[in-house]
């Protein structure tokens, strides 16, 4: 066990479980715990929001329609009305209708980055594990190797990475992507790895390899179907960490440069400068942020809790 | 565990209430006996170092302000000259030979007294500058204003417009120019050619070394800058941010009146305002235009500078061939709300830009073309000139402030929403201000728009349009023989009312060829603490002089 | 134990030269260069050019990297574009304040995480526990920044109670001796100057506290029941033991690895959000720099950082390893 492993070790730790009957317990006892219906119910309405949202706004987030009527000079900031239920921004244009839109990008960094470091590190941890599991001598050292660069990329705190990906690729809206998912990318590949290597040495898998079922075959079809439970619970508490991160690049200067199209993260770092005038600005796109990330760690928690049966009593 | 938690509880109580009772001394700060008071000012960023002939960025050159002067300076609140380290000067009519008249009685910080040897010696340093010394970087308001060195060891290097420095007897310094120029005398008004006390350099070293990429400063730059003005250095604690100076009993002119000012930086701009309704800090600089209104209503002193900068919109002839056909640019002009823009987003004072200098300097000229607003009219030229459907790559920077660009973001979005509604489709291209987005403007050729502005170093026409024009540039990709020639007969003009007319000239025709197109001119401004006054604000970005302030109650 | 430690030392070596290797190549990878970066606003293009001249990267890329690794191996990590200074010794000035500041959240976390988890856990399903747990959640969900902001909106600007920006007052002149102000204070007897320092870490220590806060809560939540489940804990509820004992003696000893696990692990997020707690308090450490660097791409500093991080992240967890080494000997044979 190398020392940089330890991080790893923890997520590993709750790749820890076995199979399907697992699952059903859980979603029962996920029923009755009131923080996952919270947390349910806050992510259903998200993405109700995110998608409908946009098609019902009363007015186009883009338009400087108002923009005759701010002045920063004189601190004139058309406030809620009711053209404007929450009034306009600083460019002129109506709030609400930059929050409903803002929610849609929102979900949509948060989704993307994810689904992308899921990806990738479903890849290179079913690999890993993969070999580890069923390849023998040369399996385990093509593991040990993923593994190495894994680690490595577990020491380089996340923001740095996302600096080092923004400085490379320059600034947009792709690159925060890239730069979220980057980061959970050893986060995942840890975690399917660990699970593979739980089912790999559980009495089935032996009795498989027995019988002489080719490996891919058992790789794909009993290891990495069992050990994507851990693996969604990660993903669910991803998305939260990716929406706080993105508003965090952001706040750095490093987020969507071209924020014509309205982003929670670049709509916070945009209202730093009116914290004075306008507190409010920050404060719904915060809130926003705040709430939604709430509800898939609300979400994600108590799906972790539902599935460690070290929990159970 | 019963005794263990109770023993606990009491030290919890016991440092809550000592804490409570420093937090409550804190609150006095700033407001001790006469004549002993501190002052607290927020800057964005520490100096880079501490001596302003080889610095370019403002936060060593406003930190400089208070501890150095120069031969000529700015009248306050103006940008004129007037009478500085040197009472009076003459200039011979083909302007070639300067003659300063040295003040007397004035003493350096380490007791030494300027004479006439002393400038001379400053202004051997300057021109005998070598290696790392003569990188832009480094000399760069030098090389603005004189060109070369003595040994020029690049051939992009001018040759030098400085000749010689004498100093004919202790009061008098005369200065032989290679040639006529519109910069002196105002330009050695610049913090850059502060005069320095050349014991001090001799006795701590001031000869700046290693490369490029890593600079080694000497010790006197870095630690024991000294100077004549109203305040001497005492400190600069890098890793606590803070330069501390004190009051000079010695000063030959008024003595300042707060004996210890400190500047601490605060990198972020809603900190500092924070700072400030705090009390952490008695005053900072740039204040956002959206918080000048609302601190003033709190109380605090906002103090406005008038606006000596411009921003523009910079067009790249070379970029696209349509951008060379002036309808086009006429018609990018027009399409521009410019009032509209002022009026919304900039703070009070701001106005419209008709050329590229502010109405208050001599040579602004009020019979130039005029593009008022008229977004049907644009259409039309853009039909005309066969250029509906224009696509352009405007490029503006981020991670920057500066007065005449509050928020590039905001100045960009409306921008776009104008020249979009005149049909011109606009692909943005935001690059970080450092280091990408002036090496992008000024060495590639692919941006048709860029978002740029300037403010004025010192009171001439020549350093607005000058800077921008006199050349072929790659910011504006345009060769007008013409324009840079009647350019050249202005810059060499010695007589100033003669000049101020080519000067009205040159702003007619640029305004006629539109190479770029003037927005705005933006007063800038200042916050003070709600008791601090006697504060003189001045158009120049460099200038503060925090001397005359002074604690009302 | 000696060939323990020098066996994880050993570990270190692959994952350090694959980092060079990384950020030797990072900033060659970087349009633009630090050339415009020098010159600031009023860099003419001719004085572009000029300055283009003076650097340059001519040689072969291993001579490069070669050269590259003799400067790290003698710890020098070159200027910082931006102030001009050794990246090094940018670093050692400001690294007292990030180890005040973690220090101080670390202090604060645990001296509330480990209470909440403990309660939380014995009270399981009450509404303790839902709120602790909900709260320490909330802590995370919310970003830092934001949170920096509304604390000193209050407890600065309203209250007044706090000071806003900074590690000390300015007024005070204070000597610093090692770096840590609040060390210094008690150092020289400049007890006026040590409180202020104090004073000055509530409101960034309570903002940099909510990282870890969820994380220990969570960590001792959970792992107090796991103990509480095992056989011994029952054993001694059997005999009766009082509560406090019982916390003593079998549940928080045996519950603490795990916590102290994740503090160590902590580390470098705690690092990261040191950089955005540090920007909205003007706080005068590594990660204020950092965040300065970014904005202007100082890379040296950066590249600089990066290595910085990661082999602090290693020692702590080196140190994380031996304890745990010393505390239960079947680790070190591993």
């Amino acid at each position: 066990m190398s020392v940089l492993t330890r991080k790893a070790d923890r997520i590993d730790r709750l790749a820890d479980q076995h199979g399907l009957s697992l699952w059903q317990e859980a979603l029962r006892r996920l029923r009755r715990s009131p923080p996952a219906i919270i947390g349910a119910v806050i992510v259903v309405l998200f993405v109700v929001i995110a998608l409908v949202g946009p098609l019902l706004v009363p007015h186009d987030p883009l338009s400087q329609a108002w923009r005759g009527e701010i002045s920063e000079a004189r601190g004139a900031f058309p406030g809620p009305r009711a053209e404007n239920w929450l009034g306009v921004d600083h460019l002129g244009r109506d709030e609400f209708s930059r929050l409903i839109v803002g929610a849609r990008q929102t979900l949509i960094v948060g989704v993307v980055s994810t689904l992308l470091g899921l990806a990738v590190g479903v890849l290179i941890g079913g690999i890993a594990g993969a070999a580890a599991g069923l390849g023998g001598r040369a399996g385990r050292f093509l593991d040990s190797f993923i593994m190495r660069i894994i680690d490595m990329l577990l020491a380089v705190p996340s923001l740095l990475l996302a600096v080092s990906v923004a400085a490379v690729l320059g600034q947009s809206l792709a690159t925060v992507m890239i730069a979220i998912g980057l980061v959970s990318v050893p986060i995942f590949a840890r975690l399917l790895r660990g699970a593979m290597l739980a089912q790999a040495e559980s009495e089935y898998v032996t009795a498989a390899v027995a019988l002489g079922v080719p490996q891919w075959k058992i790789a794909w079809s009993h290891l990495l179907p069992n050990s994507v439970g851990p693996v969604i619970v990660q993903a669910t508490l991803t998305l939260a960490t990716a929406i706080i991160e993105a508003a965090a690049l952001s706040f750095l200067g490093l987020g969507n440069a071209d924020a014509a199209i309205p982003e929670w993260g670049v709509m916070l770092a945009d209202a730093q400068r009116y914290l004075s005038v306008r507190p409010e600005w920050a404060i719904y796109p915060s809130v926003g942020i705040i709430v939604i990330a709430l509800g898939f760690t609300l979400l994600g928690e108590s799906m972790r809790e539902a599935l460690d049966p070290k929990l159970r009593r | 565990m019963q005794a263990f938690r109770a023993k606990a509880v009491t030290a919890a109580v016991a440092t809550a209430a000592v804490l409570l009772s420093a937090g409550c001394a804190e609150s006095k700060r700033g407001e001790t006996t006469e004549g002993d008071q501190t002052l607290v000012f927020g800057v964005a960023a520490d100096p880079k170092m501490l001596d302003p002939s080889f610095a370019k960025d403002g936060e060593t050159l406003r930190v400089a302000r208070q501890m150095f002067e120069t031969l000529v300076q700015p009248v306050p609140g103006g940008t004129e000259v007037e009478a500085g380290l040197a009472e009076s000067w003459q200039a011979s009519p083909d302007g070639l030979t300067w003659t300063f008249k040295i003040r007397q009685g004035v003493t350096f910080h380490d007791g030494t007294t300027l004479d006439g040897a002393a400038v001379c010696a400053n202004f051997d340093r300057w021109f005998n500058a070598t290696g790392v010394m003569q990188s832009p970087d480094v000399t760069g308001y030098w090389q603005d204003v004189f060109g070369g060195f003595a040994k020029n060891e690049s051939e992009s290097l001018p040759p030098s417009l400085y000749k010689s420095c004498a100093a004919t007897d202790a009061a008098t310094a005369v200065l032989t120019l290679t040639r006529t120029s519109s910069k002196i005398p105002s330009a050695l008004g610049l913090p850059s050619f502060s005069i320095h006390s050349p014991a001090a350099m001799q006795k701590f070293g001031a000869t700046i070394g290693g490369t490029t990429q890593s600079v080694e400063y000497p010790e006197y730059v870095k630690a024991h800058p000294t100077g004549t003005g109203p305040y001497k250095f005492v400190s600069w604690d890098v890793a606590a941010k803070r330069v501390t100076l004190e009051r000079y009993d010695g000063y030959w002119g008024q003595k300042a009146k707060i004996k210890t000012v400190i500047f601490t930086a605060i990198p972020d701009e809603a900190a500092r305002k924070q700072a400030l309704r705090s009390g952490d800090i008695q005053g900072y600089d740039a204040v956002a235009p959206a918080d000048q209104k609302p601190l003033a209503d709190e109380g605090f002193n906002v103090l406005m500078k008038p606006a000596f900068n411009i921003l523009y919109l910079g067009i790249d002839q070379a970029a696209n061939p349509k951008l060379k056909d002036l309808r086009v640019r006429q018609a990018i002009a027009i399409a521009l709300n410019r009032q509209a823009l002022v009026d919304s987003k900039l703070p009070p004072g701001a106005e419209v830009a008709t050329q590229f200098i502010p109405p208050t300097l001599a040579g602004w000229n009020a019979d130039v073309t005029k593009y008022p607003y008229d977004v049907t009219k644009a259409k039309a030229l853009l039909k005309e000139a066969g250029a509906e459907g224009l696509t352009l790559k405007y490029y503006y920077p981020t991670e920057v402030q500066r007065p005449y660009m509050p928020s590039t973001k905001d100045l960009f979005e409306i921008q776009k929403a104008d020249l979009e509604a005149a049909g011109i489709t606009i692909q943005p291209v935001p690059l970080k201000w450092t280091p990408d987005y002036l090496a992008a403007i000024r060495t590639t050729s692919d941006h048709d728009l860029h978002m740029l502005g300037w403010t004025g170093d010192y009171g001439d026409a020549y350093n607005f349009i000058g800077t921008f024009f006199d050349r072929p540039r790659k910011d504006f990709g345009f060769e007008d023989q013409a324009l840079f020639d009647l350019f050249k007969t202005a810059d060499a003009e010695p007589d100033a009312t003669k000049r101020t007319e080519l000067y009205k000239q040159l702003n007619a025709k640029i305004m006629e060829t539109l190479p770029a197109i003037p927005i705005s001119h933006t007063p800038a401004a200042l916050v003070l603490g709600k008791n601090l006054t006697g504060i003189k604000t001045s158009p120049l970005s460099s200038e503060l002089r925090l001397y005359t302030a002074e604690y009302t109650s | 134990m000696g060939r323990f430690i020098a066996r994880r030392l050993m570990q270190l070596v692959p994952t350090l030269f694959g980092l060079s290797i990384l950020l030797f190549i990072w900033p060659r990878q970087l349009p633009g260069g630090p050339e415009t970066a020098l010159l600031g606003d009023r860099g003419t293009p001719e004085q572009l050019v000029l300055i283009r001249q003076s650097l340059g990267l001519d040689e072969p890329l291993i001579v490069q990297y070669g050269k590259f690794l003799e400067r790290l191996a003698r710890f020098d990590l070159g200027t910082s574009i931006s102030t001009r200074r050794p990246v090094l010794t940018e670093f050692a000035d400001r690294f007292p304040a990030t180890v005040e500041l973690t220090v101080t959240a670390m202090i604060i976390a645990i001296g509330l995480g480990i209470p909440l988890g403990y309660l939380a856990a014995r009270h399981r399903g009450s509404i303790l526990d839902q709120l602790s747990v909900g709260w320490s959640l909330l802590g995370v969900c919310v970003p830092i920044f934001f949170l920096g902001y509304v604390l000193k909106a209050v407890g600065a600007e309203n209250l007044g109670w706090f000071p806003s920006t900074g590690r000390q007052d300015p007024t005070i002149d204070a000597t610093h001796v090692t770096g840590f102000y609040v060390l210094d204070g008690l150092l020289t007897q400049e007890w006026d100057a040590s409180l202020d320092a104090l004073w000055h870490l509530v409101l960034p220590g309570l903002t940099l506290a909510s990282i870890p806060l969820a994380a220990i809560v969570r960590i001792t939540r959970a792992s107090v029941i796991e103990v509480l489940g095992t056989e011994h804990v029952r054993t001694a509820e059997a005999k009766g033991l009082t509560d406090a004992v019982l916390r003593r003696r079998h549940v928080l000893r045996n519950a603490m690895l795990p916590v102290s696990t994740t503090i160590g692990l902590m580390t470098g997020t705690l690092l990261s959000g040191a950089v955005l707690t540090e920007t909205v308090f003007a706080f005068a450490g590594i990660g204020a720099f950092l965040a300065q660097a970014i904005s202007e791409l100082d890379y040296p500093v950066l590249m600089g950082f990066i290595l910085f991080i990661a082999l602090i992240y290693v020692l702590v967890n080196l140190v994380v390893d031996v304890s745990y080494g010393l505390i239960d000997p079947r680790i070190r044979v591993r």
